[in-house]
């Protein structure tokens, strides 16, 4: 009976190609939305978990979480230093700066896409008319302010700077030369607007982006960017600079408390539980390990942002309509083919023949789907690699396999009741 | 209580006529209705039929006086209100599900009038269906169709799918594969009402030479009276009742297998 569910299946390639075609649409769906929910969730500890080496981070005890920065004074890094149990301190230097510099762009107007554009139909704002076709672009001088992620890096051990493997061109060593900097690759969209440095090659970046002196201001101070790396994505989409803890300073205007975190490593025999309570009692700081603070810092943005909530719902309504297309898709397969099931089943093949028939119908289609559709999923996601988009899959994978698996299952379940119900006498019906 | 005796039967259940003819299939008393209350249709008034082998019978009447509600109780895939079906004596009407299906399995073949053939399925492969249902596996079955098919004269299309075959050729398809587990009851409803005249005339006579054997009954729903000639047995059936029974081989005196 096998092959003739087999060829009832692909016999009217259409029809087969449509079912495929559905389920392969919900396994891109849930594959896709899911990952980005899981690469969102991902980004907001990302922060924390990058910075490898240390193990506790010391902070006012007020703070929540990881972008919540409440700068505490510097003595205080001599204080958790005092604690016993801490193999090493290091100060970082995290907050928001403003940088200028002046670029280029070409007078093309400014950037829209599609929804933008309905955007602006909406908003009744006229799109700024751009210049005329075929008309050679203008290259215009412009002054960017950006508000910046400025990270501060401990002068001497670097504590917090990205892993070698993210530097994509200079090296941590070169913080060590005057004024300089590292930005990120994903920021230079924001500070070099409209000139596609962002999606350049390393080679192109080494070759041509360093061809000129890349200086920016801070606080009025000169800044040199002599490096590029991939940050951590966040959900705040500011560059993201990288600096020393003592230039980070500068950087800012002055305040009486600067000091945004102490990281610190507690000595080998030591728990880091134990060592950051010891640390809580002794300086009456916040002193967390770091898997404490990411989970403190997941928390926060579950309870206080709508954001993964947001996600979920997404994720969910992704779902849902993934299933209910190719759940329908199925079923209205078996349904159409009811008939033919009738007539098998006058002519004495038994419900349960006739059920593997539907489920290994059910089977081909979801498999092939679900191959196709993690494809798919699976170049989106190397296709959105550098861009803004957050996309973290592993564990997706086995979850939509299930899923579409119990898509499929559902919706043959659905139509084999309808087939086992069947009377065989409507094929004596017209 | 005193116990009743039981009523002879009029007519040995079993016993050959004259002509070696058997009884294939035993109707009394069935009833069938649809639909309740003031929807319920009476589809099926006490009929009392019997079906012989070797011959072949025609149930006919006019539209919607209860043939194919009759066939479909006969053939085991529609359950009687009330009354009897027994085959070859075997009583369908009381088994269960499961038995009423391996039943049809082995022993009927179906031909219906809108052919129902599978349409992934090339013709050898449609009529292979009830052997493939036997648990044969794929390649003999398909090979014994495309004999059957060949004996029915279809030996040239037998990898064509039904699409591709005209009205007339389908329906020889569908007898190949109503033939070819070698079914001792044959049931046709209206095989012949899609087809023109011509065309009719010819898989009617190919039901007449080809399955109507010793051993088998042939049931054949119609109300295409140009057809009539074929039947050996003809009920005709008005408002759920089996009203009239020519018999054209037997003589009248016999006509009580059956209608009252
Ligand atoms: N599934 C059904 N539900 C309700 N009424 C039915 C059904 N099948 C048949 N009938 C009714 O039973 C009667 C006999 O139908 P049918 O056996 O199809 O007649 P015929 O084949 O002689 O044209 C008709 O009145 C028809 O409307
Ligand atoms: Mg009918």
């Amino acid at each position: 009976m096998y092959w003739i569910a087999l060829k009832m299946l692909v016999g009217d390639r259409a029809k087969f190609l449509g079912i495929v075609t559905g389920l392969t649409f919900a396994a891109l769906l849930i594959i896709q939305q899911g990952s980005i929910f899981c690469g969102l969730m991902l980004r907001t500890a990302a922060q924390i978990t990058d910075i490898t080496g240390a193990d506790l981070w010391v902070m006012d005890p007020n703070v929540a979480f990881i972008d919540d920065v409440k700068p505490m004074l510097e003595s205080n890094l001599y204080r958790v230093r005092g604690v016993e149990g801490v193999e090493w301190a290091v100060p970082l230097y995290k907050g928001m700066a403003r940088a200028k510099l002046t670029t280029y762009r070409f007078r093309s107007g400014p950037r829209s896409n599609v929804f933008t554009s309905v955007l602006d139909w909406f908003s009744g704002q006229a799109e700024p008319a751009r210049p005329p076709a075929g008309s050679t672009p203008s290259v215009e001088r412009v002054d960017i302010i950006e508000q910046v992620i400025l990270l501060g890096l401990d002068d001497s051990s670097m504590v917090g700077a990205p892993p070698p493997a993210r530097i994509l061109v200079g090296s941590l060593a070169d913080l060590r030369k005057p004024d300089s900097i590292i930005v990120d690759r994903v920021g230079l969209r924001k500070l070099y607007p409209g000139q596609g440095w962002e999606s350049a090659s390393i080679e192109k970046l080494k070759a041509e982006f360093f061809r000129e002196t890349r200086e920016l201001e801070m606080n009025d101070r000169r800044a040199i960017i002599v490096g590029i790396c991939e940050a951590t994505r966040t959900f705040q989409s500011n560059p993201v600079v990288y600096t020393t803890y003592s230039r980070a300073k500068q950087y800012v205007p002055r305040e009486r408390k600067i000091l945004s975190f102490v990281l610190a490593k507690a000595e080998a025999d030591q728990s880091a539980i134990e060592v950051a309570e010891r640390i809580q009692g002794a300086t009456g700081l916040g002193a967390k390990t770091s898997e404490q603070f990411m989970w403190m810092t997941i928390k926060y943005f579950l309870l206080y942002t709508g954001i993964p909530i947001n996600f979920l719902t997404t994720v969910l309504l992704g779902f849902i309509v993934g299933t209910a297309i190719a759940g329908q898709t199925f079923y209205n397969f078996t349904i159409e083919n009811i008939k033919q099931f009738g007539a098998l089943k006058a002519m004495g093949a038994t419900n349960l023949s006739i059920i593997s028939m539907v489920l290994l119908q059910a089977a081909v289609v979801g498999v092939l789907g679900y191959g196709i559709g993690t494809g798919l999923g699976a170049l989106f996601g190397w296709s959105s690699r550098n861009g803004e988009l957050a996309f973290f899959t592993p564990w997706l994978l086995p979850v939509t396999g299930v899923a579409i698996i119990l898509i499929c299952v559902l919706a043959s379940l659905i139509s084999i009741q309808r087939v086992v119900r069947l009377e065989p006498a409507i094929v004596f019906r017209g | 209580m005193p116990e009743i005796p039981e009523a002879p039967p009029r007519h040995s259940a079993f016993a050959p006529r004259s002509d070696g003819s058997k009884v294939a299939v035993r109707i009394r008393g069935l009833c069938k209705y649809f639909g309740v209350g003031d929807q319920r249709v009476v589809a099926l008034k006490e009929v009392d039929l019997d079906i012989f082998t070797a011959e072949m019978t025609l149930i006919v009447g006019p539209s919607g006086c209860g043939k194919t509600t009759l066939l479909s109780v006969v053939a085991g895939i529609l359950n009687p209100d009330a009354g009897v079906v027994e085959i070859f004596g075997s009583e369908v009407s009381s088994m269960r599900d499961r038995q009423k299906t391996r039943f049809r399995a082995r022993n009927i073949g179906f031909v219906f009038q809108q052919y129902n053939l599978l349409p992934a399925l090339t013709a050898a492969e449609n009529a292979a269906i009830p052997l493939v249902i036997a648990g044969w596996r794929k390649n003999p079955a398909v090979g014994r169709a495309k004999e059957i098919l060949a004996s029915l004269g279809m030996g040239k299309k037998v990898d064509s799918l039904p699409s591709q075959l005209s009205g007339g050729q389908q329906q020889r398809v569908a007898i190949a594969r109503a033939l070819s587990h070698d079914p001792k009851l044959l049931v046709c409803d209206e095989p012949t009402a899609a087809l023109d005249h011509e065309t009719g005339l010819t898989v009617m006579e190919l039901l007449r030479d080809v399955a109507v054997k010793p051993d088998r009954a042939v049931a054949v729903v119609t109300h295409d009276n140009r057809v009539f000639h074929f039947g050996d047995r003809i009920a005709h059936m008005d408002d759920g009742k089996v009203i009239e029974i020519e018999d054209k081989q037997h003589d009248s005196g016999q006509d009580e297998y059956g209608a009252r």
